[in-house]
């Protein structure tokens, strides 16, 4: 007596019914070029930015952090332009986050220089007594593991050579130990006298929360 | 074995893991509770905020809860088919691997092997033994319904068979990944397309995790434990269809004002009001049931489960599509208002008919009585008062933020600085701590009672 003495026919249509509303709206937008726009403006992170990125994800910064500034008014004021689907192009996986426990971070990126963020992550306390992130001290005590900096842009199609990635981390790590480096005194602070001429996973994550945001502000001026 | 040749070990086995996996859970979610307002606990990073709040949503959604899905499901399964499991050794090995990748996940994610998108966090080979696992579960629950001796299949093997067929698309869909190392792999979805594709599943694990099998246990165990027939029978055959149906339109009423094209967005948003519909038709068949017989409220403690817990579905049912319409989620989303929603679902409908699942088969399977009704009863008001208490409380902290996020001063600036709205809701941070501590209590209450009741020496096999 209909269906529901037919298991497998059963199933076969409920299957079935679930994939109208999945490829309605999941599956076609993915072969749309209009959900994931891309712009000369916006370039990929380098190796270093990457890596800094992992970190973010391996911390779970995106538990308490969102990445997406909205069309509203307050939020355009507090945290800066809202946010453009271009910018996102070359994220995997999207950090947008659910929760804000604490602030947007899209547009952090150039907002304090790298020494605020060496004090503030390595105790956030002793810059705003009543803050709840943890503390982060320990991140400038790991220093950075590149063996799979190359694979990883690789993976993600960045089109760096291993030349590109050796030189991206060589760059990086030039200018954060120079002498001249402008926020050199806070990094000395966190990072134990070894690593202070290595990278570290704070260096790391300090160079992608600088990009955040950055290369957008290009393509917006420009329009 | 006992009974018609049923298999009850793997029942029992899967009952337990829950009850371990739910006391872990909610351990470390009270410790994240703490953090909240303390962050001195954050002593070393795999016990910092952003690790925990993985393994806590993953050892209760998937630890618990999916525990608690496959004990209810192999045990309907078998009696609605009046059927022996066809595959016993296979639902043995289930209930191994399923435990060993629910411990490994747990130390993965403690040690940030996290793929960060919500509610599949698992990195990719984790993600193979939970696809493998699926299949195990299938096979059996297919086979069994292939030879089962009953002809008609009762509305709990729909949603049963409903939650198998979709659960298996959302997980593969969704976890397609490019793996760098054995514990690095990169999705191959990016940026708004990918967070499409990971709201698509994440509110659909929502609804065929916490809502399909939940609404088996309950479409079977509340008539068993009333002696009442289901009201309508052709209500819940609209019920299902319209629910199966809509649930995946929905996904992006969680990237409301995102970068994700609007017309995504409105159309998750009509379909969301959609969903109020099938969601109350299995709300008002359950009522019904009652009809004449509320009396059961007071005199059988298992229909008090029921019925508070399927209030909670039906309150969650209307919040749900309410904060996905784009003007009112332009105020909540992101506060403290959603952490509040998603546990009434959880502390509430979840948990209150996976316990009153519990209370009703663990002590057939054992030809026992339970060990205290006095204590059932405890265990019921005590997660009650805790869930209610926490939840409230989580939406009032959210309402305080979102409109002090909004705040502007006259010359139109913004009134308070981010900190401001942070350290304002320490207070409810901490009642919440202890309405969690409350819940705990009764948790704990519900699985001293279970372990008493598998304790007792079993009386004649009936």
């Amino acid at each position: 007596m209909g269906i529901t003495s037919k298991p497998t026919v059963f199933a076969v249509l409920a299957a079935a019914v679930v994939l109208i509303g999945t490829t309605v709206t999941v599956f076609i937008p993915l072969l749309m070029p209009s959900t994931q726009p891309i712009s000369p403006y916006i370039k990929p992170y380098t190796a270093v930015e990457q890596e800094g990125r992992d970190i973010y994800m391996r911390e779970g910064c995106n538990n308490c952090h969102t990445q997406t500034v909205r069309p509203l008014r307050t939020e355009v004021l507090r945290y800066g332009e809202y946010s453009k689907p271009e910018e996102f192009a070359y994220d995997r996986p999207f950090l947008w986050g659910s929760r804000r426990t604490g602030p947007d971070l899209n547009r952090v990126g150039g907002k304090y220089p790298d020494s605020w963020h060496y004090k503030h992550m390595a105790s956030p306390q002793n810059m705003f007594e009543k803050s709840n992130m943890p503390p982060y001290a320990w991140l400038a005590k790991n220093p950075l593991d590149t063996s799979n900096s190359f694979k990883k842009t690789s993976v993600l199609g960045y089109g760096y050579s291993e030349r590109d990635v050796q030189q991206q981390i060589t760059q990086y790590r030039t200018s954060v130990t120079d002498d001249n480096y402008a926020s050199k005194e806070s990094r000395d602070q966190v990072t134990p006298p070894e690593l202070r001429k290595e990278l570290t996973e704070m260096d790391a994550l300090i160079a992608y929360l600088q990009k955040l945001g950055h290369d957008v502000k290009n393509m917006e001026s420009k329009k | 074995m006992s009974d018609a040749g049923y298999n009850y070990r793997v029942v029992r086995g899967f009952a337990f893991s829950a009850l371990f996996w739910l006391v872990i859970g909610l351990i470390i979610g009270l410790w994240m509770a703490v953090e909240m307002f303390n962050p001195a606990l954050n002593i070393t990073p795999w016990l910092s905020f952003g690790r925990l709040r993985v393994v806590h949503t993953n050892g209760l959604g998937l630890g618990f809860g999916l525990a608690g899905i496959f004990a209810t499901s192999y045990y309907m399964l078998q009696h609605l088919t009046r059927t022996p499991l066809l595959f016993p050794r296979l639902a043995q090995a289930h209930l191994y691997i399923f435990n060993a990748a629910i411990a490994l996940g747990a130390l993965s994610l403690f040690a940030g092997m996290n793929t960060t998108r919500e509610y599949g966090e698992l990195e990719w080979p984790l993600d193979i033994v939970v696809v493998i696992f699926w299949v195990m579960f299938a096979i059996n629950v297919f086979g069994t319904l292939i030879k089962r001796n009953e002809k008609q299949m009762y509305i709990s093997l729909w949603y049963i068979i409903g939650m198998t067929v979709a659960i298996a698309i959302l997980y593969i869909v969704n976890n397609l990944e490019v793996p760098v190392t054995l514990f690095k792999s990169y999705t191959i979805y990016s940026g708004a397309n990918d967070a499409n594709v990971e709201w698509w599943y994440g509110h659909n694990i929502v609804g065929f995790i916490f809502t399909f099998p939940i609404l088996a246990m309950f479409y079977y165990y509340l008539p068993k434990s009333t002696g009442l027939p289901i009201y309508s029978h052709r209500l819940s055959i609209i019920s299902f269809w319209a629910l199966n149906f809509a649930y995946l339109w929905t996904g992006a009423h969680h990237l409301m004002l995102t970068p994700l094209p609007e017309w995504i967005q409105t159309v998750a948003m009509a379909f969301s009001i959609f969903l109020i519909a099938p969601s109350w038709g299995s709300v008002v068949n359950g009522y019904y049931t009652l009809q004449g017989n509320w009396d059961q409220m007071r005199t059988n403690y298992l229909a008090k489960f029921f019925i508070a817990g399927i209030t909670f579905y039906g309150l969650q049912t209307l919040q749900g599509p309410l904060q996905g319409l784009r003007t009112l989620n332009a105020f909540f989303h992101y506060t403290d208002w959603v952490v509040g929603h998603v546990h009434m679902g959880t502390m509430g409908w979840v948990t209150m008919v996976i316990s009153a699942s519990f209370y009703y088969m663990i002590p057939r399977i054992n030809h026992t009585e339970l060990h205290s009704i006095k204590l059932a009863n405890l265990h019921f008001w005590l997660i009650l008062v805790g869930q209610f208490t926490w939840t409230i409380t989580m939406w009032v902290a959210g309402i305080q933020q979102g409109a002090m996020w909004k705040a502007t001063n006259p010359d139109g600036s913004l009134m308070y600085n981010f900190l401001d709205t942070v350290t304002s809701l320490y207070p409810y941070y901490q009642l919440r701590f202890a309405a969690g501590v409350v819940y705990f209590i009764g948790i704990l209450v519900f699985v001293w009672n279970l372990i008493m009741t598998v304790r007792q020496q079993p009386q004649e096999a009936r």
